[in-house]
């Protein structure tokens, strides 16, 4: 109960406290002469943003570049050393030789690329490549069906499809890792997917083990389909809402049948909010991470570079490598950057 | 009904089936992990959750799972989450309806160059920070003696930190719908920027704020990775002790699966009585990457 108490304070201060700050900005520029007040008055009102937005974002970020090119414990600068380790690995001198034969490509005399970072790579990629996409395409269909029935039908259908959205990474883990439990030969299995497996005439499998083509990686996944698949829909059922039924009856007068007016017609029309859909889908995936922590904690083949960093810096105190990783993933994120800006100086041009 | 709606409804049937398998195959996965949560525990190990579905009148059900989540140290969680939560959610929006009034109505210099910065943070990955500034905190701890860690202050200030690009760009964007004229009539009536604020553009701006503040909201309950840096084991939020039972459930799925569900409902709840605002909320932009 003093937990509660505690609890229930701290939010009263906390929030009175921030308004007090505005208050007292005000107050304080306020006492300046009339003109100089007016010119001023932007401070008050930006100050406390522009101050936390640089101290806990803008500041960071450059700490954590050039953390990125110093040692563990952040005392002496090692150059790009920790890119180097990122990327490659060191092979022992009596194996030289036989990498050599085996045709691996040599970085100075004995590095080699890091097959483990390789990897992380070609998750992070597939990631980006599968997930946009599928859950546009998810999005796009549950839209175009669930248009199809009656309004009732339609709200029940939209709200369960959406509602995982309300769902945490954590507790959207827990729901699918029982969806793929494996129990071991014998007992009777409880996880669906191995039963309707077994139904088919399969043997139990612990699927999130299986790195076989990046099957568990596919699995994990579904999971963020699953997550975001009703964001997708409800932004295009909204967009597809608003084509305008002229186009439509025109298509139709011409003797289209619904896949043309669906492909043709309405597709082209909602074509911008696909897109913006995709990127915000894209961005959230670059940065994946909880669900890879939660489901398999990176093993099996599954780690990707946000994970990377968790492992680094909190479970081998990494500071330097950690910082790189992050690093990395800053820089590949980038050009995204520029795609938000264009596509806000769009929104703001149609304005 | 729309006129799309009315274009589609003659091929009702067909649509209808499909998306009764999609709507099943969407939410088994959860339902297993509910009808699961609700049975005694001797029963799950031995029986598949699906077999309860097809007899439910016959087989037993019990919130002993539910119980000893509870006790288990879920009560606390709760508590330790919405502590963490609803300041996380109301000072963000608060500083955030600040800085929108400021890019909107007022001019200054270098304004266009900080809105662009802005939209770029937005697609920053929170991890590229989250190193120095938990460094940050305790260095401050170390030479000023102010417990920061730890604490659901810390929490507050890295959640309102994020929160700042999106909540400034969303808010600023329905600011910007509101007229102009009546800001400047005000202005030549002798109100000040801080009256025109509080008194005229912030009651205005309600509809974009309480929408911000249910993403916002759902987002801070949810997250994991900045409880567990910040706030830790000391304060637990559910998110956190949620992992670490989901790490032990060889000792039977019973209590991740009502833990599970404990940290879901207000935000089941949130989401099916405030559907209509957050489906607003998605359309003017307000989604996290």
């Amino acid at each position: 109960m003093s937990d509660l108490f505690f609890g229930l304070v701290s939010i009263v201060v906390g929030v009175a406290a921030s308004y007090g700050v505005f208050w007292l900005l005000n107050f304080l520029l306020s006492l300046l002469p009339e003109r100089l007040y007016r010119k001023a008055n932007w401070l008050a009102f930006l100050l406390p943003a522009a101050l936390l937005v640089i101290i806990v974002l803008v500041a960071p970020l450059v700490q954590t570049v050039i953390w990125s090119f110093k040692s563990d414990n952040a005392k002496e600068w090692v150059g790009t050393q920790n890119y180097v380790e990122i990327f490659t690995d060191e092979v022992k001198p009596d194996k030289v030789e036989a990498k050599k034969e085996e045709g691996a490509v040599f970085f100075a005399d004995n590095r080699i690329l890091d097959g483990r970072f390789m990897n992380i790579l070609l998750n992070n990629f597939l990631w980006v490549l599968v997930v946009p996409a599928a859950t546009v395409v998810v999005g796009t269909a549950t839209a175009t069906l669930s248009n199809q029935v009656g309004p009732t039908r339609e709200r029940v259908f939209k709200s369960l499809i959406f509602m995982p959205m309300a769902i945490s990474f954590v507790a959207a883990s827990t729901i699918w890792a029982y969806f793929y439990s494996y129990v071991p030969p014998g007992r009777p299995e409880v996880g669906l997917l191995n039963a309707l497996f077994k139904l088919l005439g399969g043997e139990a499998q612990p699927w999130l083990t299986l790195d076989k083509g990046r099957l568990n990686s596919f699995l994990l996944m579904i999971v963020i389909i699953w997550l975001q698949g009703g964001y997708a829909m409800v932004v295009i059922s909204a967009a597809i809402k608003n084509v305008p039924t002229e186009t439509l009856e025109a298509a139709q007068l011409d003797g289209a049948n619904s896949w043309q007016v669906f492909f043709r017609v309405i597709l082209p029309q909602v074509w911008g909010t696909v897109m913006s859909v995709f990127v915000t889908i894209l961005i959230m995936v670059m940065k994946i991470f909880d669900i890879v922590l939660a489901m398999t904690r990176g093993n099996f083949t599954t780690s990707v570079l946000a994970f990377e960093w968790y492992k680094e810096f909190f479970e081998n105190s990494n500071l330097g490598p950690a910082s790189a990783v992050v690093t990395i993933l800053v820089v590949l994120i980038a050009p995204l950057m520029w795609l938000q800006i264009r596509t806000v100086r769009q929104q703001e041009a149609l304005r | 009904m729309n006129a799309v709606n009315h274009f589609f409804r003659k091929t009702s049937f067909g649509s209808t089936v499909t998306l009764l398998i999609l709507v099943a195959i969407w939410s088994a996965p959860t339902l297993g992990l509910l009808i699961t949560s609700l049975r005694p525990r001797d029963l799950a190990e031995v029986s598949p959750w699906w077999e309860a579905l097809a007899a439910p009148f016959t087989t037993p059900w019990t919130l002993e799972a539910y119980q000893n989540s509870l006790a288990g140290g879920m009560t606390d969680s709760l508590v330790n989450t919405i502590a963490v939560t609803v300041p996380a959610t109301i000072l963000p929006l608060m500083i955030a309806a600040n800085a929108a009034f400021a890019f909107t109505f007022l001019n200054f210099k270098g304004k266009e160059f900080f809105f662009a910065l802005l939209v770029a943070l937005m697609v920053i990955p929170l991890q590229s920070s989250l190193i120095p500034v938990l460094r940050g905190m305790v260095w401050i701890q170390k030479t000023f003696d102010v417990e920061l860690t730890g604490t659901y202050i810390s929490a507050w200030i890295v959640h309102s930190a994020f929160a700042m690009p999106l909540a400034i760009y969303t808010l600023r964007n329905y600011m910007m719908t509101l007229p102009k004229e009546l800001i400047e009539a005000a202005t030549v009536d002798g109100a000040s920027y801080y009256e025109i604020f509080w008194k005229l553009v912030l009651p205005m701006s309600t509809p974009a704020i309480a929408s911000f503040a249910i993403f916002q909201f759902l987002w801070v309950w949810n997250d994991y990775l900045i409880a567990f840096i910040f706030v830790g084991e000391q304060k637990a939020v559910m998110t956190y002790r949620l992992l670490r039972l989901l790490g032990q459930y060889g000792e039977g799925w019973q209590d991740v699966a009502a833990g599970s569900f404990i940290s879901l409902i207000i935000p089941l709840i949130v989401f099916f009585s405030l559907q209509r605002f957050i489906v607003r909320g998605l359309l003017a932009g307000s989604v996290k990457g």
